[in-house]
């Protein structure tokens, strides 16, 4: 599909929603640990809030039993204009984040074994979504939104409807989901979302230079991308999910009950 | 400063014509204001005091009127989702009244474009066709397909009006052609009727039970006046008979029926359906496409039964006819299947009661939900997760996101 248009306001004055998966099952097994990866994300956000004054960051924690908002750039606590110094939000980034994990942690109850252990993807999307909301609400002049999904945990099937509800309204709205999958399996809902959106999907071969895909590939404004090459999806897996996380079938045609029967 | 007023008198004479016997004086600038009352838009609150009209709480109680006399009534209401939708356009003498600015079927033409629009964004599996009243003789424009811009091109170059309208020959020409689509699919008519009058051949009645058998849902929706034949029509064959009294109003009335209506259960058989899912071609690969005739360079889909290729989804293969689409598409249905719940207004008693924790933010969009007097103004609660929302995220998360943000951050056990 073509990539998003931007409109008619301040053409690269951004809005990014960062969706931050948090889920301890995955990190606890990925090449490059959390801290790691926090620093490289840190830089990265610190460097979209230097490209232009006005640009916003918004940052969303993905994590295993909830999801919660950790970080807004343009809220009073964060902004400091005395000497015209820079924003310092390191700090209270992370303490939210910590806070958000440690409640996280506690919600925790017994799970069956076997199960996919995927993060509240559609949790933070719709959140991300209510936001972006909020901001076209608020008048003719605002920045560009875009959501930018640092996914690493497996997709889960039973939030797929819930996926698709949310790209369909993102794309409804005009609004592009980058997503970066640090993972080892591709993930399919990713893939989905950013073609249906317009937005570019990455898989970075090599995670210790995630600073620099991300500072190429992810932080262009809407406005940039008519004139940059960004990679382009080679080809996406529309494989639809059951609701019930069977197994999928590879024949290329499929049979589809259309009788819509009320829920039992 | 005259310069405005001058320019005008020199420019448009018609206008000023009019309103020079009123407003002679007045410059240009001056006369935007003449007609709007700005004291209509001020109410008095209980103690007296001027408050501009709460447009916003307005239009959302409005809405939560609108979801809760849908929720109370289909619950648990089969909806046809397969809908082959027939728009039958009156181009008779009577589309070209100018009660409606600039003439009737202008004011149709714009509403029938965004309806065709919205109605393939909903309904992704459906197709339209568009059958033309003129001179008392009903033609089919299009042929009934899923492309948006082909129906919408062929109908703005035809928008001549002339002649009587015939009810009875457009329904003919269209349970002609609607008794050959495939049986899971559901049968509808949209009529936009702007005459007072019908001129039929024969006895119309024949022709609504005719339609009644051959189970098509027919609406209507009038511009004129409520005429009888039309509400009979459509109470016979279960359908919805409007009349739009302006401009707004018919938008509304039109886009009503974009949504899929309930379905009753004898009308479309349940069936297994066959369908498709092409895999994309890769870039770069040459092959000859099966709608338009000629040799096409990759981005194009091949058909998993016959391997022809198609430019676009959802079709119909061409050669071995079999329905293409891809999984978005069917997704894009599946919020009638799993609906949310309404939710409910936060009561004052519980706002007001000092022992319960309340939320300050709104859950989806961190806005404030505290008054600028910093006490609790309204929320809405979610039955099932107690998050509290603002109004706007409530009609957010209802009419175009389907999915509760709170539902989905919590983790079931």
């Amino acid at each position: 599909m073509a990539s998003a248009p931007s409109k008619l306001y301040a053409d690269d004055v951004s809005l990014v929603v960062v969706l931050l998966d948090t889920n301890p099952f995955f990190w606890s097994s990925s090449s490059l640990s959390f801290s790691q990866f926090l620093s490289h994300v840190l830089a990265f956000l610190n460097a979209i809030l230097t490209l232009n004054q006005l640009n916003q960051v918004v940052v969303i924690a993905t994590g295993y039993n909830s999801c919660d908002y950790v970080f807004d750039s343009s809220s009073d606590l964060n902004r400091s204009f005395e000497n015209g110094r820079m924003p310092v939000m390191c700090s209270s980034l992370l303490q939210k984040l910590e806070e958000f994990l440690i409640k996280d942690e506690q919600l925790s109850k017994e799970e069956p074994e076997g199960k996919v252990k995927s993060s509240l993807f559609s949790g933070s999307l719709s959140m991300a979504l209510c936001y972006i909301q909020r901001v076209f609400r608020s008048g003719a002049l605002h920045p560009h939104p875009r959501i930018l999904c640092l996914q690493g945990s497996p997709d889960g099937p039973e939030q797929y409807v819930a996926i698709m509800n949310a790209i369909f309204s993102a794309q409804r709205s005009s609004v592009p989901i980058d997503s970066c999958y640090l993972g080892s399996q591709n993930s399919a809902f990713l893939q989905q979302a950013s073609y249906i959106t317009g937005g570019v999907h990455h898989k970075p071969q090599n995670l210790d230079g995630l600073f620099q895909y991300l500072m190429t590939i992810f932080a262009t404004d809407l406005h940039s991308r008519s004139f940059i090459h960004l990679p382009k999806p080679v080809g996406v897996d529309f494989r639809a999910s059951s609701v019930f996380g069977q197994a999928q079938s590879e024949a290329a045609s499929a049979s589809d009950k259309k009788r819509k029967t009320p829920e039992t | 400063m005259n310069n405005g007023a001058g320019r005008r008198i020199n420019g448009g004479a018609e206008e000023d014509e009019d309103e020079d016997d009123v407003n002679g004086d007045l410059d240009a600038w001056e006369r935007t204001y003449t007609d709007e009352r700005s004291w209509e838009s001020l109410q008095e609150d209980e103690s007296g005091m001027l408050r501009p009209i709460d447009n916003q709480a307005l239009y959302h109680s409005q809405y939560r009127q609108r979801l809760r006399s849908l929720s109370s009534t289909a619950a648990r209401i089969q909806k046809g989702l397969i809908r082959y939708l027939y728009i039958v356009i009156d181009l008779s003498r009577a589309a070209s009244e100018m009660d409606f600015r600039p003439s009737r079927i202008a004011v149709i033409a714009k509403h029938v474009e965004t309806f065709i629009r919205e109605f393939f964004y909903q309904n992704p599996l459906s197709q339209v066709g568009i059958v033309t009243i003129k001179d008392g003789v009903a033609h089919c424009l299009t042929d009934i397909g899923g492309s948006p811009e082909s129906h919408i091109n062929a109908l703005m170059k035809k928008l001549e009006c002339s002649g009587d309208s015939s009810l009875q020959n457009a329904l003919d020409l269209v349970d002609g052609y609607l008794n050959q689509i495939p049986s899971y699919g559901h049968r509808e008519v949209l009529i936009l009727y702007s005459a007072l009058s019908t001129c039929d051949p024969g006895d119309i009645m024949d022709t609504i039970q005719k339609c009644r058998k051959s189970k098509i849902r027919c609406s209507v929706i009038g511009l004129a006046a409520e005429m009888f034949i039309c509400k009979h029509l459509c109470q016979e064959t279960g359908g919805t008979y409007s009349v739009a009294l302006d401009e707004s109003h018919f938008k509304e009335l039109i886009l009503e029926h974009a949504p899929p209506p309930p379905a009753i259960a004898e009308f479309a058989v349940a069936n297994l359906i066959k369908m498709g899912f092409p895999q994309r071609a890769a870039e770069g690969s040459i092959s000859i496409c099966s709608c338009h005739k000629e040799a096409k360079v990759g981005a194009g889909y091949t058909c998993p039964r016959c391997k022809a290729r198609a430019c676009e989804l959802p079709t119909e293969c061409c050669v071995c006819g079999l329905t293409l689409v891809s999984s978005p598409h069917l997704a894009r249905s599946y919020h009638h299947l799993f609906p949310i719940a309404p939710f409910d207004e936060v009561t004052s008693s519980h706002l007001n009661n000092p022992n319960c924790k309340l939320q300050r933010n709104c859950f989806g969009c961190q806005q404030s939900l505290l008054d600028p007097g910093n006490k609790p103004g309204p929320a809405i609660v979610c039955p099932k997760c107690k998050r509290y929302f603002c109004l706007d995220c409530d009609i957010y998360i209802h009419e175009s996101l389907h999915n509760c943000p709170g539902c989905d951050s919590l983790r079931h056990s």
